[in-house]
């Protein structure tokens, strides 16, 4: 349903002004993120255990000059940490919120839907970049995980465009998810085996080209890459990698339209 | 249509509340106008065309048993849900476009739903608190539902009836006019339902006009100034407890215990029950002083003691059977 904001000249006190609004939200977003144990521990925790895992395993030589093996394996750590943070997260905290008749009870609020939902975008933006500083400082301090400041404004695109879509496909994802129960297992069933094709866990140049034809039609492998990009010592210039972001933009723009046209507030019991 | 007595209910409330704290009450000013409402979902007709109003002011119980379509009906007048046929005018403004103007003027408990288990209690309402153009205090509306003193708690860990008064909390904090409670009290124990029962008595104090949906008559006949039942999507009654309970020509119900090896009584008497275990026998009748007389001129025949010998009125609650029992026959029938 609709929320009209109608054109009448409404005296709206400065406390409620769209933006004010707007930020109200997401901080109590963050907060709830911030209390949730599974949701910190599978967006801050985990990514950086990979990142300790992955040097542990796959070692961290020097690579020429000062490029050590790890500032490759940061881009994909985090991918992981940007999905986690938007895309799972959503899926399943709205299937619950929507179960619980949480989101029913928000509908019957005057909180325009947009704040409510670019709030939850935002919230997964300011989280993503948060776990961009703490990756590369962490892989700076402890692998001599090196940073090209070329690469800088990539990665702001790549954070913006990524963090916008993966929350929008975290929506979508809750049209096709019937029940809490359903969502980790749905989700996890969704993201797992495309974390494999996407050069998330296993850098593409180790698979079969087929892998990497099937990993190039979602978005994952395309956020990596472009990830990737940001933070490659051997890219010359600065990166725009503008392909990866449109692949990346057009599936958000599909969840979006998925998500307008199927969201559901309430559940169907 | 029953007429609406507008005049009575607000009188009343002056009396019982000792004060008439009312924002800008005039008698007459509706905040409910329903008209015809209809709705249907595939072959079932939920709710067949009723008509309703409630006073500003005013706190109206809308009782029915599971499934007669109260639920649909205060989904209709909340916003949530669009409606077959009808004119529906909640606070002036049609419910099937809500204007956030109109969501600001409204306050919604809702049957079943969960507060963020990761905030406390003054988290949660400080975060609806953003969401209204003038709410209410954080701490007044703590007060009023009784958590002040949870306030920092998680609501995860909350009880039940605890919850409840934070559902109400984060209801009321917008400053509505009106409050929707939807079965506010389902699925708690006795104890719990009076405690929930003081806390939205304090609503009559805050002056808001009050829809109460609910299946217990005690409940209503507590709560309200005025009840509509409805059975089967149809208003079978609309009064005061007092006016129901003579509205309908309940028979008074004659019980007795009786004795061993004592005769049956006569078949003239009417009998509706009689356990055979000998707990106890029931007669029902509209004529009870014919009844009673023609029972202990047989008892002193026989030397019957007639233990435990009890003649009751209608209860509210034999009234609401009655209403909402004939009803679903209907229904069964059609």
């Amino acid at each position: 349903m609709s929320e009209t904001i109608s054109g009448t000249a409404e005296a709206v006190p400065a406390t409620t002004s769209p933006m004010s609004r707007l930020a109200h939200q997401v901080g109590f977003d963050l907060l709830i993120f911030r209390r949730n144990p599974a949701a910190t521990f599978f967006t801050i925790v985990l990514p950086l255990i990979f990142l300790v895992l992955f040097t542990s395993i796959f070692g961290n030589e020097t690579i020429s000059g000062d490029v050590k093996l790890a500032t490759f394996y940061v881009p994909g750590v985090l991918a992981l940490a940007i999905i986690s943070a938007t895309a799972v997260n959503l899926a399943i905290s709205m299937t619950a919120r929507r179960e619980r008749g949480m989101l029913k009870r928000l509908r019957g609020t005057p909180i325009p839907q947009w704040v409510f939902v670019v709030s939850q975008g935002l919230a997964g933006f300011i989280i993503s970049v948060v776990m961009t500083v703490l990756i590369v400082v962490m892989g700076r301090l402890l692998f001599g995980v090196s940073v090209q400041m070329s690469g800088l404004p990539s990665l702001v695109v790549t954070l913006l465009v990524g963090s916008t879509a993966f929350v929008a496909i975290g929506l979508a994802l809750t049209t096709i998810i019937t029940s809490e129960d359903a969502a980790p297992a749905v989700t996890n069933a969704v993201m797992l085996p495309l974390y494999f094709i996407s050069d998330v866990f296993i850098v593409g140049d180790q698979t079969p080209s087929w892998v990497q034809t099937v990993g190039n039609l979602f978005p994952v492998r395309h956020l990596s890459l472009a990830l990737r990009q940001s933070f490659d010592p051997f890219v010359e210039g600065t990166p725009f990698p503008w392909d990866h972001w449109l692949v990346i933009g057009g599936w958000g723009a599909v969840s979006a339209i998925i998500t307008l046209r199927w969201f559901r507030w309430t559940h169907r019991r | 249509m029953v007429p609406l007595r507008c005049d009575s209910a607000l009188q009343r409330h002056q009396n019982e509340a000792g004060t008439t704290i009312r924002r800008g009450v005039a008698c007459g000013a509706m905040a409910i106008v329903v008209e015809g409402l209809v709705k249907s979902y595939g072959g079932f007709h939920a709710v067949k065309g009723i008509d309703l109003e409630v006073a500003d002011g005013e706190i109206l119980a809308f009782l029915g048993p599971n499934g007669a379509g109260k639920t649909t009906t205060i989904e209709v007048l909340e916003g949530f849900r669009s409606r077959d046929a009808g004119e529906v005018r909640v606070l002036g403004e049609d419910p099937a476009s809500p204007s956030r103007s109109w969501r600001d003027r409204i306050g919604i408990v809702l049957q079943e739903s969960e507060a963020f288990s990761e905030l406390t209690s003054r988290e949660s309402v400080a975060m609806h608190a953003g969401y209204y153009a003038a709410p209410r205090s954080v701490d007044a509306v703590l007060d009023i539902v009784g958590l002040t003193d949870s306030a920092n708690q998680r609501t995860g860990k909350l009880s039940g009836g605890q919850k409840r008064r934070l559902d109400l909390a984060l209801a009321l904090i917008g400053d509505p006019a009106l409050v929707f409670l939807d079965e506010p009290t389902t699925g708690f124990d006795p104890s719990a339902r009076r405690e929930s029962w003081g806390m939205i008595e304090a609503l009559r104090q805050l002056g808001s006009t009050v829809l109460l949906t609910t299946h217990y008559m005690d409940e209503a006949e507590y709560l309200a100034d005025r009840i509509v039942v409805i059975a089967a999507g149809e208003i079978v009654a609309n009064g005061t407890a007092d006016e129901l309970a003579t509205q309908v020509a309940a028979p008074t119900n004659i019980t007795w215990r009786p004795g061993r090896d004592e005769p049956a009584p006569p078949g003239a008497l009417g009998v509706v029950r009689d356990d055979v275990g000998g707990a106890s026998i029931e007669v029902s009748s509209d004529r009870a002083t014919e009844i009673v007389h023609a029972l202990t001129g047989w008892a002193l025949q026989v030397g019957a003691d007639l233990d435990e010998l009890s003649v009751a009125r209608p209860t509210l609650e034999d009234v609401y059977l009655i209403l909402t029992g004939s009803a679903t026959q209907q229904k069964a029938e059609v």
